[in-house]
C-alpha cells in the first residue's frame, strides 16, 4: 500500500499542542457574545461599583426640628452649622425619622434656658453620628468652651479608598469566573457534541487535550485583566504599588488553578444544567467567604482556617498585598504555592476520571 | 489470509434494568483491502459493534484483533496511528474553518495527507475557507470523512455516513468510498440503507439483535433466496391470500406486505403468464404488477421477517 507525498514525518509542522491551543482561541474569539461577557462585564461591574463607592463630598446631616415656641431658634442655630434643617409638626418628623428620610429630631421645650430632646434611630449610624453633631452644635452655640485642642486630618491617598480595596477582590472574582465557566462549559460542551469522542478517536494525547484547554484560559485571561487594570487606574486612579510582573504572575497563576478546578468539575457531566449546578456550588462558598467586596475577616475566627486555603482567598489576598502594600513575590509564596496546589491535584484528578464518551 | 478486523463472540451487554445485550456473540473476519458492510435496522447492534472495533467501547466478552494487534495493551497509539474514523454523528466545531479543522486533526497523526490534500480527497477545495457552521449536511459529513482520511489510515470506519442525507450528496460521499477502496483501503461501514451496502460493499454480514445472521457478497446474498427477481401485484378488493402461490411452478417464496403480494422468482418470464392466467380464472382484477431485481433488502426481509423475528417474539 503506497502512502502518499506528505507522508514525511515534520513533527514541527504540524504539533498538536499547539494546534489545540490556537484551535480554542479561534473559538473563542469568533463568538462576540463571549466577548462581551469576558471583557465587558467586569468593566461594567468595576464602573457600577466605582461609582456607588466613590470619595463624595460630606454629606450634609438632615435634621427635623419639631414645630413649637423656639423651634425657629433651634434651626436658626443649627442652619449656620451647616445641617439640612426642616421645621415640621410632631407626628410627621417622628414618621420622617422612622422611615429613614431624616437623621434625628430636635425637640425644644421653648423655655428661656431651653432643654433639648433628640429623637435617634438607633440602628443607623448616620442618624447616631447625627446626634453627636446636633448635640455639638447646640453646646457650642449655648457657649460651652472645649478643653484641649484637637486637630483632624483627612487620609485620601490612593490605596487607603474603597475602589483600591475593590479592584483585587474583583480581578480576583473575574479569574475564578473565566477559568470556571471558560473550561467548564466549552468542556460540556465539546462532549454533548461528541466531539470529545472523535478526539479519543484520534491519536491525540488526552493530557495535550486538556492542558490546552487550561492555557488557552491562561492566553485570554491577558488581555481581560490588563483592560480592568488600566480601566480602574485611568477612571479611579487606581495604582499598584508593588510590580506589575508579580501581578501577571498571580493572574497566570490564579487562572491555571480555576482552570483546573473547572476541568474538575466539568469531568464527568453529560449536561450544561449539570455543570452549572456544579459551578455554583464551587464559586458560592468562595464568592461569600473569599473576601472579593469586604474583608474575609469580618467572619468568625473559627471560620479562618478554612476561609484562608480556598483558593480565591490566597489569590485576592496576594493580589491585594501586591496592589496595595507593593509585596514582593517571596513575601507571596504560601498563597503561590496553595495555588499551584489547587491547580495540578485538580488537573491531575481530572485527567484520571475524565469522561470522553 | 490477511485480516485487518478479526472479532471472536463479541459480547456487549449494558447494566441497565432490564439487562440490554446490545451485541449477543458476534464474529467478523475484514479481509485487507475490502469494503465490508455492517447492514441491519436500527438498534441492531452496529454502532455498539463498531465502536468496539474502534476501541472507544470495552466489549463485556470477546476477543478483537485490528490490524494484528489489540486495544488495551499498550498499543492502542499504534493502532489509533493507522486507523480513520468517522462517528455516527460528531458536531465539529462550527467556529472553524474546513481547512483549520483538518490542520487540528492531521496534528494528532505522526504522518498523513496535508489538509489540502484531505480537502481534495473529499472535493471541498471550494469550502476550504468557509467556517463548519456553513456547511451543508452533505459537506459536513464529507468533512467528518476527510478527517478521518487525513492520518492517511490503511482501515477506514464508517458509521452510518450517508444517512440523512438527501440523494445527491449520498452519491458525492458513494464516489469518494469507492475511490478510496480502489486506493486499496480497507473500510468498514455501517449502513441501514440495503442501496448502499449492495453498491459500495464487497461483502455484508447482515446484523439483527446483536447477531450476524447473514455473511457474503450481495450478490451470494441475494442468490441464496433461490430466486434473484421480484415480482409484486396486488388484486381489487379482496387482499390476495399470498401463501397458495408458493405452489405456483418457479416461485421460491411468497409473502405478503400489507395489500401486496411479493413472490420471489429466478425465472419471471415462466412465472409471470402462469400467474396472469391464475389470477384471470380465479376472477380477481389485477390492480398492479411490477417485476424488479431482487435485492438486500428482500434478502433482509426474507431472514429476519420469516424466521428470526417470529423466534424472537415466541
Amino acid at each position: 500500500m503506497q502512502r502518499s507525498s506528505d507522508s514525511t514525518t515534520e513533527p514541527r509542522r504540524y504539533w498538536a499542542f499547539g494546534q489545540l491551543v490556537l484551535a480554542r482561541m479561534r473559538e473563542f474569539y469568533r463568538e462576540p457574545e463571549a466577548l462581551f461577557w469576558v471583557y465587558g462585564f467586569p468593566l461594567l461591574m468595576t464602573l457600577a461599583l466605582g461609582i456607588a463607592f466613590r470619595e463624595r463630598p460630606r454629606e450634609r446631616s438632615r435634621v427635623d426640628v419639631v414645630q413649637g415656641v423656639g423651634a425657629s431658634q433651634v434651626a436658626a442655630t443649627l442652619e449656620q452649622s451647616n445641617f439640612e434643617v426642616f421645621v415640621r409638626d410632631s407626628e410627621s418628623c417622628v414618621q420622617r425619622l422612622r422611615t429613614g428620610r431624616t437623621d434625628v429630631v430636635v425637640r425644644s421645650d421653648g423655655r428661656e434656658n431651653p432643654t433639648y430632646q433628640l429623637i435617634v434611630s438607633a440602628s443607623r449610624p448616620e442618624s447616631l453620628l447625627a446626634r453627636d453633631q446636633v448635640n455639638e452644635a447646640l453646646q457650642l452655640a449655648a457657649g460651652r468652651r472645649d478643653v484641649v485642642a484637637v486637630s483632624t486630618e483627612e487620609l485620601t491617598v490612593p490605596g487607603s479608598r474603597y475602589i483600591d480595596f475593590l479592584v483585587p477582590g474583583l480581578l480576583g472574582m473575574g479569574i475564578m469566573g473565566g477559568g470556571l465557566w471558560g473550561v467548564g462549559f466549552v468542556t460540556v460542551d465539546m462532549r454533548i457534541r461528541k466531539l470529545l469522542k472523535r478526539f479519543l478517536a484520534t491519536p491525540m494525547r488526552r493530557a495535550d487535550f486538556l492542558a490546552a484547554l487550561i492555557v488557552s484560559r491562561m492566553v485570554f485571561l491577558v488581555p481581560e485583566v490588563a483592560v480592568l487594570l488600566l480601566f480602574s487606574w485611568l477612571v479611579f486612579g487606581v495604582s499598584i504599588a508593588g510590580s506589575v510582573w508579580t501581578v501577571l504572575l498571580l493572574v497566570l497563576i490564579g487562572s491555571l488553578c480555576f482552570a483546573g478546578i473547572g476541568l474538575l468539575v466539568a469531568s464527568r457531566a453529560k449536561t450544561m444544567e449539570a455543570v452549572s449546578g456544579l459551578m455554583n456550588l464551587v464559586m458560592l462558598p468562595m464568592w461569600v467567604l473569599s473576601g472579593i467586596f469586604f474583608s474575609s475577616e469580618r467572619f468568625p475566627e473559627f471560620l479562618h482556617p478554612f476561609i484562608k486555603v480556598l483558593p480565591l482567598t490566597a489569590l485576592i489576598d496576594a493580589l491585594r498585598a501586591v496592589m496595595l502594600e507593593g509585596m514582593s513575590l517571596i513575601g507571596l509564596m504560601p498563597q503561590v504555592l496553595l495555588l499551584i496546589g489547587w491547580g495540578s491535584v485538580t488537573f491531575l484528578v481530572a485527567l484520571w476520571i475524565f469522561r470522553w464518551n | 489470509m490477511n485480516y485487518a478486523i478479526r472479532c471472536h463472540q463479541l459480547v456487549k451487554r449494558y447494566d441497565s434494568r432490564p439487562p440490554v445485550e446490545a451485541v449477543r456473540g458476534l464474529d467478523l473476519e475484514v479481509q485487507v483491502g475490502e469494503c465490508f458492510g455492517l447492514l441491519g435496522p436500527n438498534g441492531a447492534g452496529k454502532t455498539t459493534t463498531i465502536e468496539i472495533l474502534e476501541g472507544l467501547l470495552a466489549p463485556t466478552s470477546g476477543e478483537v484483533e485490528i490490524l494484528g494487534r489489540r486495544w488495551g495493551h499498550g498499543q492502542d497509539d499504534a493502532i489509533r496511528q493507522r486507523i480513520g474514523i468517522s462517528l455516527q454523528e460528531t458536531r465539529l466545531s462550527e467556529k472553524l474553518t474546513v481547512r483549520e479543522t483538518l490542520t487540528l486533526f492531521r496534528s494528532f497523526y505522526r504522518q498523513g495527507l496535508s489538509p489540502d490534500e484531505a480537502i481534495r480527497s473529499v472535493s471541498l477545495q471550494e469550502k476550504a475557507h468557509a467556517r463548519v457552521g456553513k456547511l451543508s449536511g452533505g459537506q459536513q459529513q464529507r468533512l467528518a470523512v476527510a478527517a478521518a482520511l487525513v492520518g492517511d489510515p490503511e482501515l477506514i470506519f464508517l458509521d452510518e455516513p450517508t444517512t440523512g442525507l438527501d440523494p445527491q450528496s449520498r452519491r458525492q460521499l458513494w464516489d469518494i468510498i469507492r475511490e478510496l477502496g480502489a486506493r486499496g483501503r480497507t473500510i468498514l461501514l455501517t449502513t441501514h440503507y440495503m442501496e448502499e451496502a449492495e453498491r459500495l460493499c464487497d461483502r455484508v454480514a447482515i446484523v439483527d439483535q446483536g447477531r450476524v445472521i447473514a455473511l457474503g457478497s450481495p450478490a451470494e446474498l441475494i442468490a441464496q433466496l433461490g430466486g434473484d427477481h421480484v415480482i409484486e401485484f396486488s388484486v381489487k378488493d379482496s387482499p390476495p391470500a399470498c401463501t397458495h402461490w408458493n405452489d405456483l411452478p418457479g416461485v421460491r417464496a411468497a409473502r405478503q406486505e400489507e395489500e401486496t403480494c411479493v413472490l420471489e422468482v429466478a425465472e419471471p418470464h415462466v412465472v409471470l403468464p402462469a400467474l396472469l392466467d391464475e389470477i384471470r380464472r380465479s376472477g380477481q382484477e389485477l390492480t398492479r404488477l411490477s417485476i424488479r431485481h431482487a435485492s438486500l433488502e428482500d434478502v433482509f426481509v426474507r431472514l429476519t421477517g420469516r424466521h428470526l423475528r417470529d423466534e424472537g417474539e415466541n
